[in-house]
């Protein structure tokens, strides 16, 4: 592990944590995804504060393993990973950069989310889904083909211009 | 960590925890978050409502499961298994959360594997099978409606930790109504052959719904704490009526909740002398699914993975 010069304990502790890949999107770190929620250090301990994405998402143990792994590498031997659950997670959090590497990678990046209200929860009875930017070609000739994808946030499109399938981060 | 092989992170000498797969080695979902119970709130009581909600999502969840290899279609399995991995996190959520909450220091495993059916507290409609697809749907429909109206007045629980689980699970709720509404549609609104399968899987949930929104003393005494489900009919009978209106497809006359009085109102299967599965009266059918559903863990007790 390289040190940068003059790089204070906390700011490399927040460097190796933010290097942590999400598993389910390994093209995102868990900064990029914006699931790091707080680095701090509390004597010779490093506390990591993390949100999960969705109640059941299975990549929460991997994530914990994986922060412990990479920092007791970096020479912090003791490390708390705590799960933050307030506020919940939600696709706006993804970073402009997270955004980024989603659409070099195939895959169409949440639009941001219109303000939740605190009132009933408003039905939606169109199957077609918001109309995306093909990841591909950039045509908006895009239509949605699965609510549900491979993993929790991501739902399945086709694009009526180059014909490819792609799948997008859900608005969630 | 960061491995290059998938054999390298699963033979890691340092691993603490028992993985042999991706996703396996679970731990406390709700490591490091506050589960003080706030001042002037009963734990007990607070125990028990979080047994309540987390059980509506663990046997929900696990009749969900059981539809895996036996969808129509491929995108329709993934999308019921993502429903049921959403319900399983809610219910790992809440059920540890009951178990800090009464003191006890149970685990979400305890609560799921060792209680005998009459401990379990989930609405009969969670546990019921589905006689087919249109079956399912309307189950869905009728449930998820009600307990996204539940999850978002929950927000506003005096629980802290209620009001976080709640907040996440109405972004999941908001999903799995839309695709059970969405299904509604497509069946009612078909064929005269699907119109009468989802007809017929409306009759076979209507007699269940009036249960959903009786109040159990245990959600009377938490006034502020539980969401009072009488308070949720405007909102269910408001979304109900949207959706079967598109779909072409009426309520069941005899099935519809009575507005007061026991859980049962006029319908045969309302409950048994007054009480239901928040009093932990069940359906026969509860006692197959906890069979399969604890089978490993009863003949391996002492097992981790
Ligand atoms: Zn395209």
């Amino acid at each position: 592990m390289v040190t940068t010069l003059g790089e204070t304990t906390l700011a490399r502790a927040r460097r190796v944590a933010r290097s942590v890949p999400d598993p389910e999107l390994p093209m995102l770190t868990i900064a990029d995804l914006g699931i790091l929620r707080e680095v701090a250090i509390a004597g010779t301990r490093v506390v990591v504060s993390v949100t999960p994405t969705f109640s059941g998402c299975p990549a929460i143990a991997e994530i914990r393993a994986d922060l412990a792994g990479r920092l007791a590498a970096a020479g912090f031997a003791d490390v708390e990973v705590r799960t933050v659950l307030s506020p919940p997670w939600t696709s706006d959090f993804i970073s402009p950069e997270g955004r980024r590497k989603l659409t070099e990678a195939g895959i169409a990046p949440p639009r941001s989310r219109s303000e939740v209200a605190a009132g009933p929860v408003p039905l939606t009875l169109t199957a077609a889904g918001p109309r995306l930017e093909c990841p591909v070609c950039g045509s908006a000739d895009t239509v949605r083909t699965a609510a549900f994808g491979g993993t929790a946030c991501k739902d399945l499109y086709r694009c009526r211009a180059c014909f490819e399938p792609f799948e997008h981060v859900k608005e969630i | 960590m960061g491995f290059d092989t998938a054999y390298e992170a699963i033979s890691e000498e340092s691993d603490s925890g028992h993985r042999w797969a991706f996703g396996t080695g679970f731990t406390d979902p709700l490591a490091g978050v506050d589960t003080a119970v706030p001042a002037g709130i009963d734990g007990a009581d607070l125990a028990a409502y979080c047994l309540m909600l987390g059980d509506d999502a663990l046997i929900l969840s696990h009749r969900l499961q059981q539809w895996l290899a036996r969808a129509p279609e491929l995108e329709e399995e993934t999308a019921l298994a993502n429903i049921a991995l959403d319900l399983l996190g809610q219910a790992r959520l809440l059920l540890t959360r009951a178990g800090r909450a009464d003191g006890s220091d149970r685990t979400e495993d305890d609560y799921a594997f060792d209680r005998t059916e009459r401990e379990f507290r989930n609405v009969r409609m969670a546990e019921v099978t589905d006689v087919d697809f249109a079956g399912l749907i309307a189950r869905l429909l009728v449930f998820s409606t009600w307990r996204l109206a539940l999850l978002g007045r929950l927000r506003e629980s005096a629980d802290p930790v209620l009001a976080a689980v709640a907040a996440q699970g109405v972004n999941e709720l908001t999903y799995h109504r839309d695709y059970a509404a969405g299904w509604t549609i497509r069946l009612g609104d078909g064929t005269d052959y699907s119109r009468q399968r989802m007809q017929a899987g409306l009759a076979a949930v209507a007699p269940l719904a009036a249960e959903l929104f009786v109040p159990s003393a245990v959600e009377q005494r938490l006034a502020g704490v539980a969401v009072n489900p009488e308070d949720l009919r405007p909102e269910w009978d408001a979304v109900l009526a949207q959706v079967l209106a598109a779909a072409g497809l009426d309520w069941p006359e005899a099935g519809w909740p009575e507005a007061a009085g026991g859980s049962g109102g006029s319908s045969p299967r309302g409950g048994t002398v007054g009480k239901a599965g928040r009093d932990g009266v069940h359906t026969e059918a509860m006692g197959y699914l906890l069979a399969e559903l604890q089978s490993v863990a009863r003949a391996l007790p002492e097992a981790t993975w």
